[in-house]
């Protein structure tokens, strides 16, 4: 069952429909309930290696629905300590639970300060009534 | 959306929450509640699809028959009356400038149902090349067409079977309309042309039947399982029938544009095939992707019922069998593929149940 559209407040949000929740010297990242409606159903979830030193703004990943695929976009700088192994094999769990179940890697963050540089939940939902 | 045309089913799309698309001139619904579920209620029971945007035409008048045979790359000796025919409209060089259905309706008298995407260019091609004395009506505004398909469509409309490749004018739900056995799912079914006027009509009355409305995005899904060719992108005018797989519907021994060069081509054998392929490892297909060392992918998608990727592509003529291994390059990731038979998944019939032929 598809989500309600909504954005947790407690998210930092990236202009390319990707959030962060920063817990500490780590992030969680995840796309928004926005990105997940203009892709469609999910069906394919290609995860970075752990390890991976992901550059904030920089593609990450790929996320594929039955028409469409899209770069996922790291919002902060950081190493991938952990994929959801659940997306890789049930992507559908992203439309289901975009911000809970449908998280997608877990990140060492290269400096915890750059989360200064993405938006609130206001700006974000501005930019969506913008777009 | 500015400069879009409507079909007479628009209201309705929007009432049951449809994802508006622009496609081929028309706002068109891309799927109501989701494509997986859509292209599954074909493949389990029953979809309705709202096809109005094609283009109908009426052909006739002394000298249709003759005309349409020196045009038409099939042979339309074959049919009779209440009889339809898969065609391809080809070039002086043999290219596919658009496949199309015919249905006799008598002697000198056809229905020709167009892609949409082709309708001018196609009304343009016949209008320019058919005999004096014949005339073609572009009645594509004045017409709805909705094609209901799935193994359980005939019993939701309380319809006989019948012969696919057939069709009878009837009322249908309370509806006059020409009911033709032909689909673009692989599944058994009709698609219905109706008055534009009666169009929110049948198709309120199909959706009472149980049957579920279906966009384009499952009818392209579909379509792919079923390894059936969409012009202007499997087929085009630079693409002919034969290295296309589709020489059933070319009939060499008769005179009609581009046989000469379709004849050399069936005689020398193609350069290169259209097969379809599953891949062997996670990832999908698109349109335009290489086919490692020189081919391309024409479509693409996720098999919503194999939950694999799937495609169609041209490959040299020698990987033209089932089992051979193709490399993809998706986006720079090399990805390995394998040629399959057709098609590669309806209701009856998949390549998985006929791998032990190969």
């Amino acid at each position: 069952m598809a989500a309600a559209e909504n954005y947790p407040a407690d998210l930092k949000y990236h202009s390319e429909h990707d959030w962060a929740r920063v817990e500490g010297g780590e992030a969680v990242f995840g796309i928004t309930w926005k990105a997940q409606d203009m892709l469609g159903e999910l069906v394919f979830f290609q995860p970075p290696a752990i390890g991976t030193e992901l550059a904030k703004d920089g593609s990450y990943g790929e996320i594929e629905s039955v028409k469409a695929v899209s770069d996922l976009v790291a919002p902060l700088s950081g190493k991938v300590v952990a994929v959801n192994e659940k997306v890789e094999s049930a992507p559908e769990t992203i439309n289901d639970d975009p911000y809970g179940e449908g998280w997608l890697v877990r990140v060492e963050l290269a400096d915890p300060g750059e989360a200064q540089g993405l938006l609130d939940v206001e700006a974000y939902i501005r930019l969506l009534s913008e777009e | 959306m500015p400069g879009l045309k409507r079909t007479p089913l628009y209201d309705r799309h929007l009432a049951l929450g449809a994802r508006m698309v622009p496609f081929a001139g028309y706002e068109m619904p891309v799927f109501y509640e989701g494509l997986i579920g859509e292209h599954k209620a074909v493949r389990s029971d029953s979809g309705a699809f709202d096809a109005s945007h094609m283009g109908v035409l009426e052909i006739d008048g002394p000298g249709t028959h003759a005309g349409l045979q020196s045009l038409l790359s099939n042979n339309l000796g074959r049919i009779g009356p209440g009889e339809a025919q898969y065609e391809l409209l080809t070039n002086e060089q043999g290219g596919i400038v658009d496949d199309l259905i015919v249905y006799r309706r008598d002697q000198e008298s056809y229905l020709v149902i167009v892609n949409a995407s082709n309708r001018e260019t196609d009304v343009d091609w016949l209008q320019g090349r058919l005999p004096e004395g014949v005339n073609l009506r572009d009645v594509s505004d004045d017409r709805g067409l909705i094609a209901v398909q799935g193994p359980g469509a005939l019993k939701r409309l309380a319809l006989e079977p019948a012969p696919s490749f057939t069709f009878a004018e009837v009322e249908l739900l309370g509806v006059p309309c020409t009911c033709a056995r032909t689909g673009y799912t692989g599944e058994s079914g009709c698609e219905l042309v109706c008055a534009a006027t009666d169009a929110v009509k049948l198709w309120d009355a199909i959706l009472a039947a149980g049957v579920v409305p279906c966009g384009l995005g499952s009818r392209d899904t579909l379509r792919l399982e079923a390894c059936l060719p969409l012009h202007g992108q499997d087929i085009t005018p630079e693409t002919d029938p034969i290295s296309a797989g589709l020489g059933w519907a070319v009939a060499l021994g008769k005179e009609f544009t581009g046989v000469e060069r379709l004849r050399q081509v069936a005689a020398e054998g193609p350069s290169r095939r259209l097969v379809p392929f599953v891949m062997d490892q996670p990832g999908i297909p698109r349109q335009g992707m290489p086919i490692v060392p020189y081919g391309e992918v024409t479509s693409g998608s996720h098999s919503p019922m194999l939950d694999i990727g799937i495609g169609l592509g041209y490959v040299a003529a020698k990987k033209n069998y089932p089992g051979a291994m193709l490399t993809i390059d998706v986006r720079g990731r090399p990805i390995w593929a394998k040629v399959v038979t057709k098609p590669i998944f309806t209701s009856s019939h998949n390549y998985i149940e006929r791998k032990g032929e190969w």
